[in-house]
């Protein structure tokens, strides 16, 4: 099979890889590109696990063709914060608790941080109806509701 | 594998070229987030997809000389972020901001939704209440109109045929004191098929408090989406009031006949649900923009 050369920028880096003309951008991420942090939940566009940011937006990569990706910005939760230095959003998730087995928490947290580039201080139902393509198993969603308000006002506070 | 070459074009020649040198074995393909599924599960079948929906020729949304346009390519997301929409065309931009989730409302598009033709496809019954035309391209170089009361032939079947052709607008007329609504069930607010999906577009004669246009459109109680003719011109008949919604709704409840669904609930529900919700949205669209009702049942608009 002949594969094709993808190009984007992937976390403020150019990337240049081989791929399946038919792949999608979540088979690329986590099988070529080693980034395991998107996650493969039904794999059909309903759970949010394999949220990432194109041009700033929440995509469900798993339906979405790698190739479509050509000449965009892709940024993944490794591309957010690094362990001792975290991004308010992902710090907001650790100290309120908002993560469980942590299987949403990548894409929670990617979708928030979308969410608060466009709004400083979202209310509850806007915050719900940003968050209303990632499905949480295990949490309840309060916690990462409350996350998402903490996250909005320490970001504020910088 | 279930496509073999995916290819992202630079202008709409471009892939009208490529249509026409692949004869068929080469598809549009917009933001697919119905079309990579439907691909995967072996519904469909191509060897090459064409991706127009980075065309800026094919995203804007625009009103001209009392008409809005929209390119096909607009997205849900951008639909339902338009000002202009949610000032003038309500049904349109709750139908827009209902479609799946942000994630899928950042890639698909109107466009797409219309070709795909799902029979409750929430764009689609705003549309069609709106009574909209689509523009065409061939790839003979030609170019038609197709109104959406012909568009829609079966569940996933629409007159346009993305392996020769390329939808490239969409528009419809504005009226006169022109108010609308959507309404929605379903289990849940996101990502949630809809039960029953009811577009509404009124056009009010304030003077005499009765109405200019009725448009109402219910889906899905049948393969397409489908105008409740009799309804409309029950609105039509008198001057407004509470018992004219309520003979309107028993209109269009006479003339829905879906079928026992395990997804949907059955016949007699949704029978009862098309009543309801009729009447609901009716009162609703009468209620954008000022027009009230009071206890004794007389609608002032
Ligand atoms: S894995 Fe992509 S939406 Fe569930
Ligand atoms: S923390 Fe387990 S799915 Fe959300």
């Amino acid at each position: 099979m002949k594969l094709e050369v993808l190009q984007f920028e992937l976390n403020a880096r150019k990337v240049s890889v081989r791929v399946k003309p038919d792949a999608t951008l979540l088979d690329v991420l986590r099988e070529d590109l080693d980034l395991t942090g998107a996650k493969r939940g039904c794999g059909e566009g309903e759970c949010g696990a394999c949220t990432v940011l194109i041009d700033g937006m929440p995509v469900d990569s798993c339906i979405y063709p790698a190739l479509k990706a050509a000449g965009k910005n892709i940024e993944t939760i490794e591309g957010l914060g690094t362990e001792d230095n975290l991004h308010p959003v992902q710090k907001a998730f650790l100290d309120e608790g908002a993560v469980q087995c942590g299987f949403c928490t990548p894409g929670m947290i990617l979708t928030t941080t979308a969410l608060l580039a466009k709004n400083q201080s979202p209310s509850e139902e806007e915050v719900k109806v940003a968050l209303s393509g990632n499905l949480c198993r295990c949490t309840g969603y309060t916690k990462i509701i409350n996350a998402v308000k903490v996250a909005a006002r320490n970001i504020n506070k910088l | 594998m279930y496509w073999e070459k995916y290819l992202k074009v630079k202008t709409l020649h471009e892939a009208m070229e490529i249509l026409k040198l692949y004869q068929g074995k080469a598809r549009l393909i917009a933001g697919g987030t119905d079309l990579v599924l439907q691909l995967r599960e072996k519904k469909k079948r191509v060897s090459v997809l064409v991706d127009i929906s980075d065309l800026p020729e094919l995203q804007y949304i625009k009103e001209e000389h009392g008409q809005i346009k929209i390119g096909a390519m607009t997205t849900h997301s951008q639909l339902a972020a338009s000002p202009l929409l949610w000032e003038k065309v309500i049904v349109l931009a709750q139908a827009a901001s209902s479609v799946g989730s942000p994630q899928i409302r950042n890639v698909g598009t109107v466009g797409g939704n219309i070709v795909n033709a799902q029979p409750a496809a929430d764009t689609v019954v705003a549309l069609m209440a709106l009574d909209a035309k689509v523009v065409v391209f061939n790839n003979d170089g030609g170019e038609e109109k197709i109104p959406f009361s012909e568009l829609f032939l079966g569940v996933g079947e629409s007159k346009i045929d993305p392996t020769s052709q390329l939808l490239k607008e969409i528009s419809f007329s504005l009226l006169p004191e022109m108010r609308s609504s959507l309404g929605r069930l379903a289990r849940r607010k996101a990502l949630a098929l809809p039960i029953l999906n009811i577009g509404i577009v009124l056009s009010v004669n304030k003077k005499e408090n009765r109405l200019h246009e009725a448009r109402i459109c219910v889906a899905p109680v049948a393969p397409v989406p489908m105008r409740m003719k009799e309804a409309e011109k029950t609105l039509l008949s008198r001057k407004l009031s509470d018992e004219l919604l309520i003979s309107a709704s028993k209109a269009a409840f006479d003339a829905a006949d879906p079928r026992n669904s395990k997804l949907r609930g059955n016949t007699a529900y949704r029978k009862e649900l098309v009543r309801v919700m009729t009447y609901r949205t009716l009162k609703t669209a009468l209620a954008t923009r000022g027009g009230v009702g009071d206890e004794a049942g007389s609608i002032t608009v």
